[in-house]
Parts: C-alpha cells; structure tokens; sequence
C-alpha cells in the first residue's frame, strides 16, 4: 500500500473528469453518446466476470481452484442470506473505519502544524518518508507482540498505515498554498486562527483528499491481512478460513466483497471530495 | 495638499545565499506622495519597485531610513493600505461576491454589511453580474476587477498596486486603465501604482518617479500634465508623446544596465 515516495502529492484512484466542452448535441445523438460512455465503462469488468464465468466452464481452468462466478454470487447470495457476510463486514468495517477515522483526526492537524513550519517539516519529511515505505505489515508482529491479538492490535496497525499518507501529503499541501494568498493574508493583518480557517485549509483541501483516498485504500488492504493473521471475524478471517475449509466460493465471495467494499469507499471519498471543491 | 506618504531615505538589502554580503535593492529613496494623489513608480526590472511597495505594505521593515503614512512610521500591515496584485490573489473557492466580503471579513465589517458593500463595490467595476462566479469562470481582466472592489471595499487610505495591469491583454489593460482612473476620481484615494510600462506610468499618473537600476534609487519625477478629458484618443496627442520620450529617454540606460546586470548574474 505504500505505493507513493512524495513530497509532491500523489494521485490516488478515481481522478476527476474534466468538465465536458459545453455543447447542445441533438437528442438522439445524446442518449447514444450516454449509452457509449456507460459501455465503456463497464465493459472491461463485463468481460472479465465473463472470462471468470467460462475459462472454468470449458475446462480451461481448474473449477475446484476457480469457481465459475456465478456459484461464487450464489456463495454471496446464500452469506447474505444466513447473515455471516454482515458479521464479517461489519467486523473489518469497524476495525477499517475507526483506524482510518483516528488517523484523520490525528495526521490532519499534525500534518498542518508540521507544514506550517518549513523548518519542521524540512526535519520530519524524510522520517515520514521512511515510515511510508515501511510496509505496515512487516510491523504486524510488533503490535501483535505489544497490543495482543485482539482488535487494539488490529485498529492500531490501520492507524500506523493509514498515518503517513494523511500526514504527507496534508504537509505538502500546506507548504504549497500559494504564497500570493498568504500575502493577501498577511497584508489584511489575518489573525492566525481565520488565516488557518479560511486560507490555508480550503486551499489544502485538494491534496489533504488524495492522501485520504491512498489511506482509505492501505484501511482495507491492511484489515484483511491482519484479520488472516488471527482473527475471529472479519472478511480477511472469513477470505483465509474458507480456503482451510476448502469453500472455495466462500473464498471467492469473500473477495468480491472486499473489492465492492473497497470500490465503494474510494467512490465516497471522491464524491466528498467533489462536494468540497465543487468550485474547481 | 497634505503628504500621505513620505518615503525618508529608505534603503533595503536581502542576504545573498551562500555569501556574507548582503544584495542592495534600494538606496537612499527620498519620496513624498500627497493625500489623493495618483503616483506612478516606474523602473527597469530587478530594480527594487516590488520591494519598495512590500515596505511600504509594512511586509518588511526597510533596512535603513523610515517610511511615514500619514505622519506615522509604517511598522506592520494594516487595512488603511490596500494592495493589488499581478496574480490577483483571488481565493479560488470562494465566487467574486466571497472574494470581495473576504477582505470586509478581516476588517471587522459586521455580517450583513458585508453582502451589501461587496454587492456595491462589485457595481463599481462594472461586475454585479458575475457576483456568483468562481474565479476560474472570470477572464484575467474581470479578475483583476474583482481584485481592485476587494481592495477598496474596506477603504483603505492608500491602493498600493504592484504591476496590476501587467498579464493582461492590451485592449484589456486599456480599458482598466480608463477604470482605474475613474474610480480613482471617484473615491478620492491616494493611489501607489507600480509597471514597467512607460504609456501606462504617462497615462495615469499625475506623477511618475522613474528608478534607477539596481540598487533602486529615484532618477527623477516627472510632473504629467495632460488634460486627459480634453482628446478622445489622448495617447496619440503630442503632448503625451514628449512625456512618453522624456521618460523613455531616462528609463533607457537604465534598462540597458539592468540587463547587462541579469547577463553577469546568470553567467556568475
């Protein structure tokens, strides 16, 4: 999940389309021009579920190790149905969420402190740079062997993960406000309280999202791994425990589920996102 | 007329990076602008005209001499100067109404007096229409106009201008020009104009200071005495053109020094 060496901000998934060119095309070429663009968009995944359905079927592929996927949906359907997939989602979900929701709270004032002082942030940038590259889960071990095997564990590794993203990139942000702005600022005398309120942190908005979207990313990624490490519940449990058991479609279920799962939040930070800056 | 502002042998110099010597960019600046006046300070680039309009902000404090505004030592900024800038300086997510309100809001300007004057001041230069839009649905000049009702929205004593007109087109800059000095006319202020601009400095100041090279001092100050009301087309009178060839003629060595400067400081 550290998939970013930045001082300069990376571009996480789901980057913005441009406004289309205002135009007024007929009627009819406009449903067409819908209907292509929703193609488009979803071919590539039609194709693959396609290719999932029938490389097993005609033998291309072991069924046993790759289910055909409409008994992997039916293996969805009947976790829905019994309630286990509920349990397993809610599960990672609380331990993604509340990882992900501390690490906000904390690296977003940190990372505006830290880049409000060039000299701090000068400092501190490789160390955060290092820990980024840290893979979280070489550390797995380290806060199993301090915090247990519980969820302190289990949240605690989603803070660190999810941290550094934040804190990065929220410090560039803050470093590259447009100084002209923050001449205005100075000029009109802004106390310090209304200058963070009202220059520096809309103006940040844009590059604190995409170190939320990366960390919303490494949320996820980093709950399943730690929940196959020892977990009662959670997707990652219900992924890994399936397999031991050889239900493979409940594997496979499992899967789906966390890609929805993960699709779905990125899209959610993309449409707040979209609603904060909806000036661009 | 009274002095608004009164520049008393005021120099600045900036370290230089890896050296103990210290950059001079202005020397010996003795200057007095009246109450009401429109001052022009022209120069070749490099030479110190920014920085003298920072001191004069109270963005810096000036390394030798004082400034006075108003009889008083200028010793912080203060919203009794309002500047203009070249990059406009509009806050990107707030439209031309937020924009103009942000300059009332670090005044003090209680809530429901903001919409209004920022509504009136947006009149003023010709914007009242486009009071919803974001900067980027603006043209570079509409912007800039937008920047100008901010500045004197809060009403400030004194608008300092550094090079407002500069990226922008020529029909353009002509037009805020002829803008700039009709709401000058109207609102009484003392205005600080900076360009690089020899037409521009001869149409709107009633002054024009013209500076030397680096180190930045005053060469001269042209009084200009035009009666703009007089032609339709004043620039192409004769009259312009001799103040036009007068400041020319003394930007000129000026200018070729500059940028003999510029050539040794990139091959040092």
């Amino acid at each position: 999940m550290s998939t970013s060496t930045i001082t300069e901000p990376v571009t996480g998934p789901g980057g913005r389309h441009a406004p289309a060119a205002p135009r007024r095309p007929r009627p009819a070429r406009r449903d067409r021009s819908v209907l292509f663009r929703l193609f488009t968009k979803v071919v590539a995944i039609v194709l693959l579920l396609a290719a999932w359905e029938f490389a097993p079927r005609a033998g291309l592929i072991d069924p046993t190790f790759l289910t055909p996927f409409s008994e992997v949906a039916s293996a969805l359907a009947e976790l829905a149905a019994n309630g286990q997939l509920a349990e397993h989602v809610q599960a990672s979900l609380t331990r993604s969420l509340s990882g992900f929701g501390i690490a906000v709270l904390v690296a977003v004032p940190l990372g505006v402190l830290i880049g409000w002082y060039r000299v701090v942030s000068d400092v501190l940038t490789p160390l955060v740079q290092l820990f980024l590259n840290t893979a979280a889960l070489a550390l797995l071990p380290v806060f199993v062997l301090i915090l247990g095997i519980g969820e302190a564990s289990k949240i605690a590794i989603v803070i660190y993960a999810c941290t550094w993203p934040i804190l990065l990139n929220t410090i560039s942000a803050v470093r590259n406000v447009d100084p002209t702005l923050l001449k205005l600022a100075r000029s009109l005398d802004l106390p310090p309280l209304q200058l963070f309120g009202k220059v520096v942190l809309p103006a940040s908005i844009p590059t604190i999202f995409t170190g939320l979207r990366l960390a919303g990313a490494a949320a996820i990624v980093v709950v399943i791994a730690a929940e196959m490490v020892g977990a009662k519940a959670g997707l990652g449990f219900l992924i890994n425990d399936s397999q031991y058991n050889f239900a493979i479609p409940s594997m496979y279920a499992g899967i789906v589920a966390i890609s929805v799962i993960g699709v779905g939040f990125n899209q959610l930070l993309v449409f707040i996102e979209r609603r904060l800056t909806n000036w661009k | 007329m009274s002095t608004k502002i009164s520049f008393d042998g005021v120099g600045h110099t900036f370290p230089i990076r890896g050296s103990h010597d210290r950059l001079t960019a202005l020397e010996d600046i003795d200057l007095d602008i009246a109450d009401g006046e429109f001052a022009v300070l022209v120069g070749p680039s490099g030479c110190g005209k920014s920085t003298l309009l920072d001191l004069l902000a109270g963005l810096s404090a000036p390394s030798s001499g004082r400034i006075l505004l108003n009889g008083e030592p200028v010793s912080g900024p203060g919203v009794d100067r309002g500047i203009v800038f070249q990059q406009y300086a509009l806050l990107p997510w707030r439209t031309a109404q937020g924009n103009v309100e942000f300059g009332l809001e670090a005044t003090g300007v209680p809530k429901r007096e903001r919409a209004e004057r920022a509504r009136e001041y947006l009149e003023l230069v010709d914007l009242a229409a486009f009071a919803d839009r974001h900067p980027h649905e603006l043209s570079g000049g509409m912007k800039q106009r937008v920047a100008i009702a901010r500045s004197l929205a809060y009403d400030p004593d004194v608008l300092l201008m550094d090079e407002p007109f500069a990226a922008l087109d020529a029909q353009t800059r002509e037009s805020l020009q002829d803008e700039l000095r009709r709401i000058w006319r109207r609102t009484g202020k003392t205005v600080v104009f900076i360009t690089h601009g020899i037409d521009e400095a001869v149409y709107l100041g009633q002054r024009v200071a013209v500076l030397t090279s680096r180190p930045g001092r005053i060469k001269s100050i042209v009084e200009v005495d035009l009666d703009r009301e007089a032609a339709d087309d004043i620039r192409s009178t004769p009259e312009f053109a001799q103040h036009r060839h007068e400041i020319w003629s003394l930007l000129h060595d000026e200018v070729v020094r500059a940028q003999e400067q510029e050539k040794e400081a990139v091959s040092a």
